[in-house]
């Protein structure tokens, strides 16, 4: 080991010598540093994250509740909000309320920590670069993501408060709204894609040029292949959006017609608009994004879960070429699915025949990849540390939320589920058991690399235990209350088709289906409250968490590991040189269980 | 601490890094105009086909925007060619002339959407339409009624439909009508909130002429200060016209698509 790994914390000596210490400034906010930005993005993204779910718990209380003043916060809120009126969301605000807390959800938070703030850190590590390729774009790109999310918090605060048309802002609701809350959304959104723009680049163009001597591509950690992936396709699937929203935005200000049809009629007036448009025009482009969205939510999670598992088990990914084939196939194949969320628009059987065919071929890399994870913990001596749990439990989280999307994709039972609660329930199962404990998973792992500690395990396992239990409580309820025909975005939760406001009507919600809701209530501030130790664990271990002791406290093979702590600027004492695969766990014949990438000969066990 | 392949090429890609990118950004460039074009095209198929409108645009103007953007895509690779041979001073004068061909497209771009907001479809009262530029312009509007009077140079036509197909019927010739404010009933220039063929061609014109602009910034840039780096890093900045320059080629190649599409079709 000593031969690979640099004495902890050289950083200090070998640095300061050469390099004039950066003032505040440069050094934390205007960082060019691929380490700083990524922890910028990261925390940037937690802090949206945080909001997104008070934003979800305040809706639960109001479809819980509804029409009853919010507790504790109600006051605070009449006062910053003009649509709350003593405390008691209106739904107008819920409205707002729920578009945000999914755009916030997806734009702000999770694509933002899983991809670029995940991967600025690892990406460049992992191959053995100095850097990004570009690192004043990669400052840009989080500036640009900065300004959006700005903008987006903002329009909360306007008069008329924010976008009321959901995260997929359909027009002509969108337009027919007559408050400036959308215009934001696209404003902000324009920055958001700009951001995400420069950074995909810049991740391509640093797998592609600068991996280090002998990192072949079937060597690279499939962290990086996932996220290679997720960069093509932010790369190729924003720009449609972008042009959607320009034209929604000339829509709003320069009042064409492109999504408002001829003969639209407002609030029983004719809109004063040329017509001609197309509101269908609004649902492609926006799919054609936000499907291989879909997949950007998902791959760098599954990226951060392949790691782990294959560092865990001490041993190597079963199937690494099956998982780096089938990342690439969901790549491509989520290029043509898009339409399956729009089978309700009376697309035709024909073309819904088509999306529903290639929805059902791209499960087949999805489950390859699930696969090949669950096939790796077989037969291995599985060390079960935090970031374990949380990848373990991303594999049947993930599988539930994968298996429950089949009735989606099928158009015959999508006409029953489309737009209900199961959907919710579904996609929610992905994102946040999955994708979210993924990140959590990613976090307590890579920590002793950011700040050489560990963060508490006792803490990190009722952490663990506690999101696990109450994700499932407010989730798998949702299953059912969308199945017995409960529509979302309804601010009173559906208590106006229920059985209990018109007796005996066919059809109607049932006492337990409504009652659900109460419970919901409940896990989900239970699950706020189980996040608390996380939060604390998070700060506190920066000074006071148990040393990691070394450079590779995991005793794992990539190369972010066989750098000081922290990492310095310019990553590597010297420039790594690559000798093997990624996942060189328990290779039969050597003296330990593990061998770095960059170790050049396996040394074998000494023969007296 | 120096990132590779900055300058150099990468042996294995064959590519510097920047090239890369550009090709990337480029990329994307496709997909953001590939949806508009995909817009035009649907919305284009869902109108009835005597309202989409033909002959709207002034092909010849349009010719020679296309002409000095070609050349200017000609120059541009001059200049980098200048670079390579060592020659500054050539490259600074073909360089000046993509500068100016740049501005000259602006400088036609903005006459003729001048001429689209000064022109004026006017419905009146006996339900003919006046359609043409005002020669004098006194009309105001109070409590959604006109007042004054204007003079228009263009054509009164008893249904809309007549003026959607320009290309087929040619319009007679323009003559001075007077107009009442209190004979109007509506009135509306053409501008993007008009027609979506508008809508669409400011959007996709507009778009366009922003990264004639933006690339004309660049290269503005590396002609006048940007262009210091030529003492201390030749190669590198060679690098840099190649990279301006393969942005420029787009643009002008994303004019090529337009033209047919939004002029002749």
């Amino acid at each position: 080991m000593e031969a690979t790994t640099q004495p902890f914390n050289v950083t200090h000596h070998a640095q300061a010598a050469h390099h004039e210490e950066a003032g505040f400034w440069s050094k934390y906010v205007f960082s060019t540093d691929h380490k700083v930005i990524g922890i910028q993005y990261a925390f940037t993204a937690l802090c949206f994250l945080l909001f997104g779910f008070c934003l979800m718990l305040l809706m639960r209380w109001q479809i819980a509740h509804p029409g009853q003043p919010v507790p504790v916060i109600g006051g605070l809120l009449s006062s910053v909000l003009s649509d709350a009126t003593k405390g008691i969301i209106s739904p107008d605000l819920y409205n707002s309320f729920g578009a945000m807390h999914g755009t916030i959800m997806v734009f702000l938070a999770i694509v933002p920590l899983a991809f670029a703030g995940f991967g600025n850190y690892l990406v460049p590590l992992q191959i053995g670069a100095p850097d990004m390729a570009f690192p004043r774009i990669n400052m840009a790109s989080y500036q640009a993501y900065v300004l959006g999310g700005i903008i987006m918090f903002t329009s909360f605060f306007i008069p008329g408060g924010a976008a009321q048309a959901g995260w997929t802002s359909y027009p002509p609701l969108s337009e027919a709204i007559a408050t400036d809350g959308q215009t934001f959304w696209l404003i902000g959104m324009i920055f958001l894609i700009t951001s995400s723009l420069l950074g995909s680049i810049n991740f391509i163009a640093t797998v592609i040029q600068l991996r280090a001597p002998g990192m072949t591509w079937m060597r690279l950690p499939f962290f990086v292949w996932a996220q290679f992936v997720t960069a093509f396709l932010l790369l190729l699937a924003f720009p449609p959006l972008e042009a959607a929203g320009v034209m929604q935005l000339m829509d709003k200000v320069a009042h064409t017609s492109f999504f408002l049809p001829t003969g639209l009629a407002v609030g029983g007036v004719l809109a004063n608009a040329s017509g001609g448009g197309s509101p269908l025009l609004w649902q492609h482009l926006f799919w054609f994004l936000a499907h291989p969205e879909v997949y950007v939510l998902i791959l760098p999670a599954m990226g951060i879960v392949s790691e782990i598992i294959a560092n865990n088990t001490r041993k190597p990914l079963w199937g690494y070429k099956s998982l780096v084939y089938a990342a690439l196939s969901i790549g491509f194949l989520s290029f043509i699915v898009w339409a399956h969320h729009m089978y309700l628009t009376g697309m035709g059987t024909r073309i819904a025949t088509f999306f529903q065919t290639t929805t059902m071929i791209i499960s087949i890399p999805s489950v390859i990849i699930l696969t090949c994870l669950l096939i790796s913990l077989w037969g291995g001596s599985i060390r079960f540390n935090t970031p374990m749990l949380f990848a373990m439990a991303f594999l049947p989280m993930f599988g539930i939320g994968g298996l429950t999307g089949l009735p989606l994709g099928l158009s015959y039972s999508d006409i029953h589920l489309h737009d209900t609660y199961y959907v919710i329930a579904h996609f929610h199962y992905i994102v946040a058991p999955g994708t979210i404990f993924a990140l959590f998973a990613g976090i307590y792992f890579w920590y002793p690399k950011i700040t050489g500690r560990m963060m508490n395990e006792f803490w990190g396992k009722v952490h663990f235990w506690g999101s696990f239990i109450f994700m499932n409580l407010i989730f798998q309820p949702m299953f059912a209350q969308g199945m017995a025909g409960m529509l979302r975005r309804m601010p009173d939760g559906g208590a106006n088709y229920s059985q209990a406001k018109v007796p005996g009507a066919i059809g109607g919600l049932s006492d337990l289906i409504m009652s659900l809701h109460t419970y919901i209530l409940y896990a989900a501030v239970l699950l706020g409250i189980v996040q608390i130790p996380f939060i604390i664990n998070l700060f506190w271990s920066i000074t006071r968490g148990e040393p990691a002791g070394s450079n590779n406290p995991w005793e794992a093979t990539t190369l972010e590991w066989q750098t000081p702590t922290p990492p310095p600027h310019g990553n590597f004492l010297t420039p790594p040189e690559v000798h093997r695969g990624p996942y060189e766990y328990s290779v039969p014949g050597h003296i330990e269980d593990f061998t770095p990438q960059n170790e050049p000969e396996r040394r074998k066990p000494e023969i007296t | 601490m120096d990132i590779p392949y900055t300058v150099q090429i990468r042996p294995d890609t064959g590519l510097y890094n920047a090239k890369v990118g550009i090709w990337l950004f480029l990329a994307s460039e496709v997909m953001l105009f590939g949806a508009l074009f995909s817009s035009y095209i649907l919305l284009r198929v869902g109108a009835p086909e005597s309202e989409w409108p033909h002959g709207w645009l002034n092909v010849p103007i349009g010719t020679v925007n296309t002409l000095v953007l070609i050349t200017s895509s000609i120059t541009t690779v001059m200049a980098w060619a200048a670079c390579k041979m060592n020659q500054f001073g050539r490259f600074k004068f073909f360089h000046a002339c993509t500068l100016l061909l740049a501005i000259t497209f602006v400088c036609i771009k903005s006459y003729e959407y001048h001429d689209k907001f000064t022109h004026y479809e006017i419905t009146l009262n006996d339900g003919t339409i006046a359609d043409g530029h005002f020669l004098e312009n006194s009309l105001r509007l109070s409590n959604n009624a006109y007042t004054g009077s204007a003079l228009i140079q263009g054509r009164i036509v008893k249904d809309r439909t007549e003026l959607f197909d320009l290309k087929t019927h040619k319009p007679p010739p323009h003559q001075e009508i007077r107009i009442e404010g209190a004979q109007i009933k509506k009135m509306q220039n053409y501008g993007p909130f008009h027609h979506t063929y508008l809508a669409i061609y400011f959007t996709l014109t507009g778009l366009h002429a922003l990264h004639v602009i933006g690339g004309a910034i660049v290269i503005g840039f590396l002609w006048g200060p940007g262009s210091r780096m030529w003492k201390t890093q030749p190669e590198r900045f060679t690098n840099r016209i190649e990279i301006s320059g393969l942005f420029w080629h787009f643009v002008d190649l994303v004019w090529i698509f337009l033209f047919p599409v939004l002029y002749l079709l």
